[in-house]
């Protein structure tokens, strides 16, 4: 099993210094180690948006459901729920989750459902060439918004908090290790756990610089306080000039969704005489 | 009597539908064929609603505008159908909400007297009405108890002093010991994707289907069923997809609205070929239109929802055996096929209930997949002479099982190269030959009435049942097209070639259905539309047609 590299032969088209990268080496170092720690790899199931980070389920050489932009988590909801024996990891943009999708990440959060969701947060969109997205600072300049846009960002950190999520954190492209750290912890919490990657895009909105300057390692949080954990996530709110913490904000036990559904057996039957005595009941 | 209708009408809310359902269940004991039209606005109280149950020794999937008894519980039930009573006709009514000729009853007083809730009306004026056509009180007795209805004993004392207070003026008799389910379109679907083999049903609420999603609910624990309302139909569309992927056979079901909700994850589950099955109920539209109203204006919507070129199952079942066999088709064939099946209903159809002739149940059967037998080189979009990829599903051990809704190779991934993205278009379409080749053995078109006749009308789903009647009584020949996608034109050409004359009987605007055929060659000479959100009656077809034929 260390022979294990989870590689495919396809030829990877992230720009060079991509964020991306990052997360492809961690996730796959992740996926190995667990592996080695006895999960069988086929027992995992990737689950990708649509955008630059959602190539990452063709470069690794997992079970993978490359879904709709914006709808990589109903997918990842209904395949947990069709076998829940499989880890089930899903991948998706800020663009996907936060914009397209959000109802469905509120959702998933709400049902405390055994899913891992890492979004690949870059703050813009890439593979559509620069626009700004939910978390794109307030007067961001893109594409779409020439003279800046007007809209604050959206906090998902907190937006999780109150949907509901039972495993919030965040890490940043930069900080392989770290990253490792939380997205293994991430895929072993028991609930819908969910990162918020902070990642730089090259091309269009290089934050390298920003982040390395202002991120920090949570120390002495206790991730089992609401209120501490509330506290945490609004100390940045993806707009201000205020540091940046990094770690798991908030993570508690409570009973996940597939655990609570009713999860009826399908019998062996006479599925004919079955159905005619349901039919008897409506003379 | 061989064949009479009863209207029962009053506000929402006054238990109007489960009254119905009495009647009917009473009629079906005395071995009556029933069918029952539910005519109801978008409200929870208040507003018109009615009934019309029809009883006939022969089996009728229509209702009639000739109402024989007329079941007043207030005075717009009177004033509105009041043009609609034969000559003949009786109407019991509540007097104390009621001005009126007819048999009166004070069931304000029965009430009070008997200190029950007011809801019980209704058990009063139907008590009365059978004894007034001659039942015997130990029938509607038995069937009281049979429904499990709560407070029976204060039911069956109100129903006795409403038995009381009228005097026999009919005899009718028990016309046959058989009795017949009473389903509604919906149970017959639901019950069809059982018999299939179906694994799990999504749905989020919408009229007309919404009863499939609470009728599935009821079920889940006897079949095993995953049974879920998720937050919108686009994580209804895309959970089932995830099902799918794992070789859960899912089925979903919405109306107009939520199927616009669903189209790209239709056009997703085409080209990553997950088979799933749709249950589209129709109701009049555009966008709200009229939610608890019937109509077929989704045809075309269903042919060609969904962005790209891909194939598709459509069918549109015309009564609930119908709809029973062509749910258990549609999943078979989703999966053998591994191609999005689409069940066309319509309001009326889907909650209108039905005599069901349980014979169809034994008529299909739910056909398995063969997997893969592949040990190590599985490639989820192989490609085969037949364009069907062997299915495999995750975990597999020792291989990969990767699904795209990019354009793809054999393993899964995504490419841009113009020769792959050729052979796997061709690939996936490659299965439309052996599908129609397959459906020559099925009842794509089904024809009716006399065969020797020049003049034909064409129909599908729910208006099979009134074109069959009328058809019958102007000595007709009658064209029901069942299956849409793939169509099937050579049966079609066949049916029509020694005819002069053919009438598209629809109920949307544009005669969807009379375009279509016309795409095919097929010219239709008069349009019959109706798009007030109601069915057709018989006489109101008769009528249409008599001016047509002239």
């Amino acid at each position: 099993m260390n022979q294990l590299d989870l590689k495919t032969n396809t030829t990877n088209t992230w720009c060079p210094g991509c964020g991306n990268f990052s997360i492809l080496n961690a996730i796959r170092d992740v996926l190995i180690t667990l592996v080695n720690e006895g999960t069988p790899i086929e027992n995992f199931m990737l689950v990708s948006g649509i955008g630059c980070h959602a190539k990452i389920v063709d470069y690794i050489n997992v079970n993978s459901f490359y879904s709709l932009h914006g709808r990589a988590i109903p997918a990842a909801e209904g395949i947990k729920l069709a076998n829940p024996n499989l880890k089930v990891i899903v991948f998706a943009g800020d663009g996907d989750a936060y914009g397209e999708g959000m109802e469905h990440l509120i959702f998933a959060a709400k049902r405390n459902i055994d899913i891992t969701t890492i979004i690949h947060n870059n703050r813009v969109y890439g593979l559509t060439t620069g626009q700004f997205t939910p978390t794109s600072p307030l007067g961001y300049v893109g594409k779409s918004t020439p003279q800046g846009s007007w809209e604050r960002p959206i906090n998902p950190l907190d937006l999780m908090l109150s949907s509901g999520a039972t495993f919030i954190a965040r890490a940043a492209s930069h900080g392989i290790d770290f990253l490792k750290k939380v997205l293994k912890e991430a895929i072993l919490h028991k609930g819908f756990s969910m990162i918020d990657v902070l990642q730089v895009c090259v091309t269009y909105y290089n934050m390298y610089e920003y982040y390395t300057k202002r991120v920090y390692e949570l120390r002495d949080h206790d991730p089992s306080n609401f209120d501490k954990a509330l506290n945490k996530i609004r100390e940045w709110n993806y707009s201000d000039d205020s540091k940046i913490p990094l770690g798991i904000f908030f993570k508690t036990s409570m009973p996940s969704f597939e655990e609570k559904y009713i999860n009826f057996k399908k019998k062996e039957m006479d599925r004919t005489s079955e159905i005619d005595n349901v039919l008897k009941s409506k003379y | 009597m061989e064949d009479f209708s009863i209207l029962i009408g009053g506000k929402a809310g006054e238990g109007i539908d489960n009254s119905s359902s009495l009647i009917a269940s009473i009629l079906n004991k005395l071995g009556y064929y029933i069918y029952v039209y539910r005519d109801y606005p978008s409200i929870i109280r208040g507003g018109h609603t009615f009934s019309i149950i029809r009883a006939s020794v022969n089996k009728v999937n229509a209702h009639s505008n000739k109402i024989d008894f007329l079941l007043a519980l207030n005075q717009d039930a009177l004033d509105f159908h009041k043009d609609k009573l034969t000559d003949s006709a009786i109407t019991v009514f509540d007097s104390s909400k009621i001005k009126s000729d007819g048999i009166a009853i004070d069931c304000l007083k029965i009430i009070k007297e008997e200190k029950a809730i007011e809801l019980m009306k209704n058990t009063i004026i139907i008590a009365a009405f059978f004894k007034i056509i001659g039942i015997n009180f130990e029938i509607i007795e038995n069937v009281l108890k049979e429904k499990e209805l709560k407070e029976l004993e204060l039911n069956l004392l109100v129903a006795k002093r409403g038995y009381a207070e009228v005097q026999k003026m009919l005899d009718l008799k028990t016309i046959s010991s058989i009795q017949r389910p009473i389903v509604s379109g919906n149970d017959a679907v639901a019950l069809g994707l059982i018999n299939a083999g179906l694994d799990a049903y999504l749905s989020y609420p919408m009229t007309p289907t919404s009863n499939i999603l609470h009728f599935m609910a009821q079920l889940a624990e006897k079949f095993g069923l995953k049974v879920i309302h998720p937050e919108s139909e686009l994580a209804v569309i895309l959970m089932a997809l995830g099902f799918a992927s794992m070789g859960c056979k899912a089925a979903i079901g919405t109306s107009g609205g939520g199927f616009c909700l669903m189209t790209e994850g239709l056009s997703f589950s085409a080209i990553a070929e997950l088979p799933i099955v749709i249950v589209m109920g129709q109701r009049p539209g555009p966008a709200t239109g009229l939610p608890t109203y019937t109509g077929q204006s989704e045809l075309n919507f269903v042919l060609n929802a969904g962005h790209g070129d891909f194939l598709r199952f459509v069918v549109a079942p015309g009564d609930s055996e119908e709809a029973f066999y062509f749910s258990s088709l549609a999943m078979n064939l989703a999966w053998k096929y591994q191609i999005p099946s689409i069940i066309l209903t319509d309001k009326l159809l889907s909650e209108g209930y039905h005599s069901f002739d349980t014979k169809c149940i034994s008529e299909i059967k739910e056909e398995k997949v063969p997997l893969s037998d592949e040990k190590n080189n599985y490639k989820r979009y192989l490609d085969t002479k037949n364009g069907i990829s062997p299915l495999s599903f995750p975990p597999m051990k020792d291989n990969v099982i990767k699904i795209n809704s990019y354009e793809h190779d054999e393993s899964g991934i995504t490419i841009e190269d113009a020769k792959i993205t050729k052979d796997m278009q061709e690939k996936r379409f490659k299965k439309q030959k052996y599908l129609e080749d397959e459906l020559e053995n099925y009842p794509t078109i089904a024809t009716y009435g006399n065969n020797k006749s020049k003049t034909a009308l064409i129909c599908f789903g729910s208006n099979k049942g009134v074109c069959i009647e009328i058809a019958k009584k102007l000595d007709l020949f009658v064209i029901q097209i069942a299956i849409f996608s793939p169509f099937p034109i050579k049966k079609l050409k066949e049916a029509v070639k020694d005819l002069e004359k053919i009438i598209c009987v629809e109920n949307n605007f544009n005669g969807q259905m009379a375009n279509i055929i016309r795409s095919y060659g097929v010219i239709p000479h008069f349009k019959i539309l109706k798009y007030d959100g109601r069915p057709f009656t018989t006489e109101g077809l008769e009528d249409e047609l008599k001016k047509v034929m002239k």
